[in-house]
């Protein structure tokens, strides 16, 4: 309709189509003829259009005719139109959309009604469904099915809750509450801009991503921003309140009293141990001269001598005050034990090696004291019947008697221990064996054994004798017994309180007992007290090898795999009631550590407060 | 999880029993236990009936849509049964006092809340409860200027109160939108929340009133009047408006009575026994102190650029007795324009600052929080925009004897005392300025030095030859003297420390663990300051050789 005055007609025939299917074509239709519309040809380019915009006074009111590509230029009168168009009023502008409205019906009441129909009859009876629906209300309501609105709560949401504050109200539950702890305070670290030494290094924040998340002692990685802009909202700051309120509700509470205690007030008051002096401090010898481990020690009645045994199959025999080895006597075999006679009238060693224990004649010291053993030995005479022994007694061969070798006891299993009774007569060895034979004694003067039990009672770790009266201590794994060897009956039975009980002395007096175990710990028993440990001391670090005490000090030490010697005091008093004091002393060191074995064995001086350690690194060592 | 909502609103908590064995028949397998009394309490509540009342009610009402009962639904929603918690608040917390001590986890969570986007996770109700309640507590630290403590943590932003003598501390999150997690059940935190709301709300109202505040709050009539002048109609809600203005906490609140002065009238002293007069003086120091911090920035004008957290830099702006404003299209209520001659700070957050206004301090923000942490207006030099900052520290550690204690606070501490480490430590830049130097002329020294040496071998001789020819002894005497005396304290030490070694092995099993866990901590602790001192020390070195290295390189 646009194109109302055409000059030639070129009117298109394409119709009411989309324009845009002729877009890609040179032409936009067909004329009356069948000829093809071509479209103008358009060459502006934005330049020219702007150019044009800017000065062609009519560019507002040129449009593009769509079917045919010219350009318009529109009349006033359809400028006019588009305007009133835009402004939402009727194209026409003569219609007038005021015009008076003339009713159809009209309001007044006129003589002759449309309709005469008279009223219904149920416009002037009450309605019967009506009256069912407030009948049903009625009895709803009646029945308390329906409640009437509720007056509006006129209370204010706030007001001083607290305004009388009774002290009454304060319940056994408020006493009883434990309130919630507070949440901790931010430190240094958790600053936006920390101190540089709170920033985690590389390592501390893969060793703090790889932990658990329960673990990690701070929940966040600090971090460091220039500036208040940059920092970004802390993702897990939800997750937090969160963990806050099921803490609050979800995890018992308890009042737990914060121990406030000077970790000095701990440590107890003991006499200092300067005041209970003499006891050995410092090293003083050391004996060189095994190649192996040396097991066992054991020291002259007259404190003279020394003698010690190795797992290099020597016994060897040291003067104590040069540390000059006197003697080497090659055993053949490892030297499980070593004994030398208490008595001191009798020069005599019961040295354990393999199957046998042989009584060796050091021949050292004093002449006539070793000539006399000899003697002693030589007097005895084979009774005349023959009886039954567990052991074998051999008299040794020349050539034996030439290293000192006096008798040779032969058992049927491997030994483990030999020890002497005071008196110097009595003997007894411990074999490695299951059976009721594993502890013997032994009397040399008569070249007589006799087994003691019927029954075993577990595998024996070590024996003794009581040095006054005739008790005989035999120690197993767990438990000590004591026997009395005229009664012939079982007195008592220690318990030691350990896994397993490695050696065991007896004080001098008689009464106390310390024995080691393997599991590090040193149990003194008072015997008039209790079968229990009196005290059980954890000394050392490791398992306790040896145990000894000193004959005439108040002393008693024990070597252990830590290569330690601890030299305790241990005063017993004469008076009943009085407990022995335990004070430890001395930490001495000096043995080196091999294949995982510090000391072996210890032992005291029996005159001197000197004590002897032997070692696994093959050395003997004496500390005064 | 009604159990569960009542055990949170009543506030009851599981116990650990003392013999687990006996309770959990003879399992240690870990369970909750509550207590047979506190369920009992729990029945007795009136809240269970409510609770059951409103459980039928949605039952009823879901039944009404079913079957498109549109009236019953109409009517079952007009009785729609609530329930009130004033009660138990009460309850729980007899007294004022009790109510403020727990206020933190409630201040923690409305302020989160506060900051939920108003679509799903909660109801809109709450979460415009939680902004007002959190607004008025906010007006209410700003009227009685009882902050104490901010910090500035990657968390969000500690704040610590003290109201009535108890520190409450509550921590906001920064103002970005939340990435909500899928792993948080947001039931237990809304049932936290509306008992927190309630508490908030008696709280604050019990705080005006001891105030002399009108509750709900009215903004100062004058100012008030300027506003609405100002605002025009461009809010379509005026009560939502008015929350706004609020928020912006740059107007001061109505009073119920005209504020008299006699808040300024000096405590009468009442001696209290068994007090000395040094106690007394300290307390008395003690209270100055505390007005002097409360009138930190008395008499300044701040001016917040648009980077800036407004809301909390305001908020302590005016904790603190400063004014403070911020462009107009920033926020509602800024007070005055940029242009303000009489502006002494200007907070700004951006590397350089265009355009300088003579007259005032352009600073990070960053300064007003340390300002308030030292109690003191630090130099505002270290502030300045573009400065890399000096570190910012918690106010909340209190160092004891063997802690770490990083050297700002030191620095810090030394300022408080009244000292001015900055004057020593220019005169340590100087110095070191001075060691570089020396070093870089460190080959000269080098040959002096193996002069001074030849020097003291001749001297040495020359001191040989004076003792061989006097030929006495008396300087040998001497310094044997000295050493004898050193071994001897060093024996004796070592006497002690043995004779202590020897004491501890004689202590109990149930001691000796005791005392090896106390030593274990101490001694913990103790590698753990010198990490950090370590790390300080690498960390100084590092820097230094670098400001070194350009130095050199500017040199060259």
């Amino acid at each position: 309709p646009l194109s109302s005055a055409p000059l030639q007609d070129i009117r298109n025939t394409v119709g009411n189509i989309p324009m845009e299917w002729y877009q890609d074509f040179p032409h936009i239709g067909y004329n009356l003829d069948g000829k093809k519309i071509y479209k103008p040809i358009r060459n502006k380019d934005e330049l020219d259009m702007f150019l044009e915009k800017m000065e062609n006074p009519d560019y507002w009111r040129t449009v593009q005719d769509k079917m045919t590509g010219a350009d318009i230029k529109l009349t006033d009168e359809q400028v006019e139109l588009v305007q009133r168009l835009q402004k939402g009023q009727f194209g026409d502008v003569n219609f007038d959309p005021y015009e008076p409205a003339v009713d159809f019906f009209t309001h007044e009441v006129m003589i002759h009604p449309v309709t005469n129909r008279p009223a219904d009859k149920r416009s002037f009876i009450p309605s019967l469904t009506e009256k069912e629906k407030v009948s049903k209300l009625v009895h709803a309501i009646k029945m308390g099915w329906i409640k009437p609105r509720k007056p509006k709560d006129d209370t204010p949401t706030y007001y001083d809750l607290w305004a009388h504050e009774d002290p009454n109200s304060i319940l056994g539950r408020h006493k009883m509450h434990v309130p919630a702890p507070k949440m901790k305070l931010p430190g240094h670290e958790e600053s936006y801009n920390p101190p540089p030494e709170y920033l985690l290094s590389e390592e501390e924040k893969l060793a703090w991503e790889q932990q658990e998340p329960a673990e990690r002692k701070l929940n966040f990685v600090p971090q460091q921003f220039r500036c208040l802009r940059a920092v970004p909202a802390y993702p897990r700051f939800i997750h937090e309140r969160f963990e806050r309120c099921l803490d609050l509700y979800l995890c018992p509470r308890q009042r737990k009293m914060r121990v406030n205690v000077d970790p000095e007030d701990l440590i107890p008051k003991l006499p200092k141990p300067r005041d209970l002096q003499p006891f050995p401090t410092t090293q003083a010898l050391v004996y060189r001269g095994h190649s192996s481990l040396v097991r066992c020690l054991s020291i002259s009645p007259s404190g003279q001598w020394l003698v010690s045994g190795s797992d290099d199959g020597t016994v060897r025999f040291w003067e104590v005050c040069t540390a000059r080895c006197m003697k080497t006597l090659p055993a053949g075999g490892v030297v499980k034990s070593v004994a030398w006679n208490p008595n001191p009238t009798i020069c005599l060693v019961a040295i354990c090696v393999e199957q046998s224990v042989l009584l060796v004649n050091p021949c050292l010291g004093d002449k006539l004291l070793y000539g006399a053993t000899d003697q002693l030995l030589e007097s005895y005479e084979a009774p005349e019947e023959e009886r039954v022994q567990p052991v074998q007694w051999v008299t040794a061969t020349t050539e034996e008697h030439g290293k000192g070798i006096r008798l040779i006891v032969q058992h049927s299993k491997a030994l483990k221990q030999v020890t002497w009774h005071g008196k110097g007569d009595y003997f007894a060895s411990v074999v490695s064996d299951n059976s009721n034979m594993q502890v013997l004694i032994h009397q040399t003067s008569k070249r007589w054994s006799q087994n003691p039990f019927r029954k075993s009672k577990g595998l024996v770790q070590c024996v003794l004798f009581h040095p006054i009266r005739p008790y005989f201590f035999v120690a197993t794994q767990r438990y000590i017994r004591v026997y009395n060897l005229l009664k012939q009956e079982l007195t008592k039975k220690l318990m030691t309180n350990c896994k397993w009980v490695s050696s065991m002395s007896i004080h001098p007096g008689g009464d106390n007992i310390i024995c080691g175990s393997y599991d590090s710990k040193l149990a003194w028993f008072d015997l008039d007290l209790s079968t229990r440990p009196y005290q059980l001391l954890r000394h050392h670090k490791k398992a306790l090898r040896s145990v000894a005490f000193h004959k005439r000090y108040p002393l008693f030490a024990s070597g252990s795999d830590d290569g330690t010697v601890i030299v305790c005091h241990g005063m017993v008093y004469n008076d009943l009631l009085q407990n022995p004091l335990l004070v430890p002393v001395k930490v001495l060191k000096g043995h080196a550590l091999t294949l995982d074995l510090g000391v072996l064995d210890v032992l005291f001086h029996p005159t001197q407060p000197w004590v002897f350690s032997s070692g696994a690194d093959s050395t003997i060592r004496l500390y005064t | 999880a009604v159990p569960r909502r009542l055990c949170i609103l009543k506030g009851i908590y599981p116990h650990e029993p003392k013999h687990k064995k006996k309770v959990n028949k003879g399992s240690t397998a870990p369970r909750t236990f509550y207590l047979l009394k506190d369920i009992k309490f729990l029945l007795h509540e009136p809240i269970v009936n409510k609770f059951r009342e409103y459980k039928v009610f949605v039952r009823k009402l879901r039944k009404a849509y079913g079957k498109s009962e549109w009236g019953t639904v109409d009517r079952l929603k007009n009785n729609k049964p609530t329930y009130k918690l004033d009660h138990i608040v009460k309850e729980r917390y007899p007294t004022f006092v009790d109510a403020l001590r727990d206020l933190d986890d409630a201040l923690s969570m409305c302020f989160l809340f506060s900051t939920f986007p108003r679509t799903g996770k909660c109801h809109v109700q709450t979460i415009q409860l939680c902004r007002r309640l959190a607004v008025e507590f906010l007006n209410y630290v700003i009227a009685s200027r009882s902050l104490r403590k901010v910090f500035l943590s990657i968390k969000g932003i500690y704040y610590q109160a003290e109201v009535l003598g108890q520190p409450i501390t509550w921590i906001t999150p920064y103002a970005f939108s939340h990435d909500h997690p899928t792993d948080v059940d947001y039931r237990v935190m809304a049932t936290f929340t509306e008992f927190y709301t309630t508490l908030l709300g008696f709280v604050n109202f019990r705080l005006y009133q001891s105030l002399n505040l009108l509750y709900p709050p009215k903004i100062d009539g004058q100012a008030d009047v300027e506003l609405k002048a100002a605002e025009g109609k461009e809010y379509a809600m005026d009560s939502e408006s008015y929350l706004e203005k609020l928020s912006a906490l740059s107007a001061s609140l109505a009073r119920v009575v005209a504020p008299t002065h006699e808040d300024e009238v000096e405590m009468d002293e009442f001696p209290v026994e068994g007090e000395t007069a040094e106690q007394m003086d300290a307390r008395k120091k003690e209270q100055e102190a505390l007005e002097k911090h409360k009138k930190l920035f008395e008499g300044l004008r701040f001016f917040l650029n648009r980077e800036v957290p407004r809301e909390p830099l305001a908020f302590v702006i005016r904790c603190f007795g400063g004014q403070v404003s911020w462009d107009k299209s920033l926020c509602i209520g800024a007070t005055y324009d940029v242009s303000d001659p009489s502006i002494t700070h200007h907070i700004v957050d951006r590397p350089q600052v265009g355009l300088q206004v003579v007259g005032r301090y352009y600073l990070q923000p960053q300064w007003v929080f340390d300002s308030v942490n030292a109690k003191m207006c630090l130099p505002v030099a270290d502030y300045f925009p573009g400065v890399l900052l000096p570190p910012h520290l918690s106010p909340f550690v209190t160092e004891q004897e063997g802690d770490y204690i990083p050297p700002e606070k030191l620095k810090l501490l030394a300022m408080q005392r009244g000292e001015n480490p900055d004057e020593e430590s220019e005169e340590e830049d100087e110095e070191e300025e001075e060691e570089e130097d020396e070093e870089d002329d460190n080959d000269k020294e080098e040959e002096e030095e193996d002069e001074s040496e030849k020097e003291e071998e001749m001297k040495l001789k020359k001191m040989e030859e004076q003792k061989t020819q006097s030929t006495k002894a008396l300087p040998v005497k001497v310094t044997a003297g000295k050493v004898r005396l050193e071994d001897k304290q060093r024996l004796e030490q070592e006497q002690q420390s043995e004779e202590k070694r020897l004491a501890i092995m004689m202590m109990k099993k149930r001691e000796k663990y005791l005392y090896k866990k106390i030593m274990f901590g101490k001694k913990r602790k103790v590698r753990e300051a010198n990490k950090l001192a370590a790390k300080r020390k690498a960390h100084d070195t590092a820097v230094k050789e670098e400001k070194k290295k350009s130095k050199k390189a500017r040199r060259a």
